[in-house]
């Protein structure tokens, strides 16, 4: 049974091989192989450089992996060239990351919304200026994202008259708004004030339960334990463990697993 | 000290100084217009991925910003005719040098405020799948204009002053007239207090308007 070719539904979205990023002499990521299926929800987890947010952002090229392969939906991202000497390497066309990165969202630790744009603005952006969608159209679809994030009543106000809890919502509004097909979370709660961090992670569960297909960088385990499908631990660049929530958290099976949940945890109510 | 003071031929020769004033908004307004343009096609040479233009805006910029403003200005209408052959009007050396002059300021107001801008506000751009020229011209152009708004009107009052200095050209504009008239009249200190409030009346509006819209955005953000 185990010979039958997986369904459509069972390929996975978004495939890393090998993925690999240096900067400069330093290799934050040696060799990353991940599935990701329609509708799962992975989050990875690691210490402080452990290059947890160095794997998101090559999955949507805001770095350029330095080897290794992406997949978005089966096609090879880059084009690969060989050198006359044999020797391989891998381009990326502007054009083709834009497309990548429109499919593959991503939330940002520091929101990065557009300060001189009001919070339908900074929605409608993609839409106008990317999808090339009508102003009107544009406007009522940001609305309809608004509102999912609980800021209909918002939708003029500048970042800067918004609780950071509210911006990241607005920032997770602009991504809904590109139709992403995966969704990509980069510490969404780090830069917020404790008691703005539920309002942002109750959105987070909200997309969970819409069948998103999400990952979520974050140092909130509690939370991932609840959101994830999959948790993956992060150490010295690879993958160290993996399995669900359950196992990771209740059961690791690596004594540097356990020893990272257990000092995560030490504070924990 | 018994100076007789007399203000009666400040009436007199208001027409002449209204003609100086004309000819210097109307260097002015070429000046910053032209200086403002190349100077952001200078600012964006400057921070090009290619060795070879960042080199040629950075030799720009210096060039115009540590030579005298009136030795620039002499040099275009006494030493450039010789280069091309061709003699310039005073009026055209003058604009010539303080447009270049100019630029070569605003490019790196230009400059700055580019580079001040976080790196996040091109990654939340670049996150759907936005274009580096379409993230440049709607996400980053806007706030440095915002942010440097203050530094550009310095310059614009800053220009105003300079086009003074194209009086030593002959060109007929404010400092000329006013020079021409003490002389005639042998009353400097009534002429050149009336030009001097002159500039003073000129200049000031564009300080007010920079402050008020200053105001108006920072109640917007």
């Amino acid at each position: 049974m185990s010979e039958i070719a997986p369904s459509t539904t069972d390929a996975p979205i978004l495939r890393s091989e090998n993925l690999r990023k240096s900067f400069g002499p330093i290799e934050v990521l040696k060799g990353i192989d991940l599935d990701v299926k329609r509708g799962d929800r992975i989050a990875i987890i690691g210490g402080s450089g452990s290059g947890k947010s160095t794997l998101l952002r090559c999955l949507n090229f805001m770095e350029l992996p330095t080897g290794g392969k992406v997949f978005l939906e089966g096609e090879r991202i880059g084009t690969v060239r060989t050198a006359r000497d044999g020797s391989q390497s891998v381009t990326y066309s502007e054009r083709e990351l834009m497309s990548v990165r429109r499919r593959v969202g991503m939330v940002f630790q520091q929101f990065n919304l557009f300060p001189h744009m009001s919070s339908i603005e900074n929605v409608m952006e993609g839409l106008v200026t990317v999808m090339r969608r009508p102003k009107s159209e544009a406007r009522a679809r940001a609305a309809h994202e608004l509102e999912r994030v609980g800021l209909s009543d918002k939708l003029d106000v500048y970042p800067g008259r918004l609780s950071g809890g509210q911006q990241q919502r607005v920032a997770i509004a602009r991504a809904l708004a590109m139709d992403p097909e995966v969704l990509l979370f980069d510490e969404p709660t780090s830069s917020l004030d404790p008691e703005l961090v539920g309002e942002v992670l109750r959105t987070i569960l909200t997309l969970a339960e819409d069948g998103r297909t999400m990952l979520l960088v974050t140092h909130e385990l509690g939370f991932a334990y609840r959101f994830a499908t999959h948790v993956i631990y992060l150490y010295d660049g690879v993958v160290h463990e993996t399995g669900t929530g359950e196992q990771i958290f209740r059961n690791p099976q690596k004594e540097k697993t356990r020893a990272f949940i257990a000092r995560s945890s030490e504070f924990s109510l | 000290m018994g100076y007789q003071f007399d203000f009666s031929m400040v009436v007199k020769i208001l027409p002449v100084l209204w003609r100086g004033v004309l000819v210097t908004l109307e260097l002015w307004v070429i000046c910053l217009a032209v200086g403002l343009v190349l100077g952001f096609f200078v600012s964006l040479a400057r921070i090009s991925p290619f060795a070879p233009v960042r080199l040629a805006g950075r030799s720009f910029v210096e060039l115009f910003r540590n030579i005298p403003a009136l030795i620039q200005l002499i040099w275009f209408f006494y030493a450039f005719p010789i280069l091309i052959g061709a003699q310039l009007t005073p009026f055209v050396a003058a604009a010539l040098g303080i447009s270049l002059n100019t630029a070569a300021f605003s490019a790196e107001i230009y400059r700055s405020g580019i580079q001040s801008i976080e790196r996040g506000q091109w990654e939340g751009a670049m996150a759907i799948g936005m274009s580096r020229a379409d993230t440049f011209r709607r996400v980053i152009l806007p706030q440095v204009f915002r942010r440097m708004l203050p530094a550009f009107t310095n310059r614009a009052v800053e220009v105003a002053k300079v086009t003074s200095l194209a009086s030593v050209l002959s060109v007929h504009e404010l400092m000329y007239q006013g020079r021409v008239l003490s002389s005639t009249y042998y009353r400097p200190l009534e002429i050149l207090t009336t030009v001097g409030v002159v500039y003073l009346v000129m200049i000031y509006p564009m300080t007010w308007t920079s402050s008020a819209l200053e105001r108006r955005m920072r109640r917007k953000a």
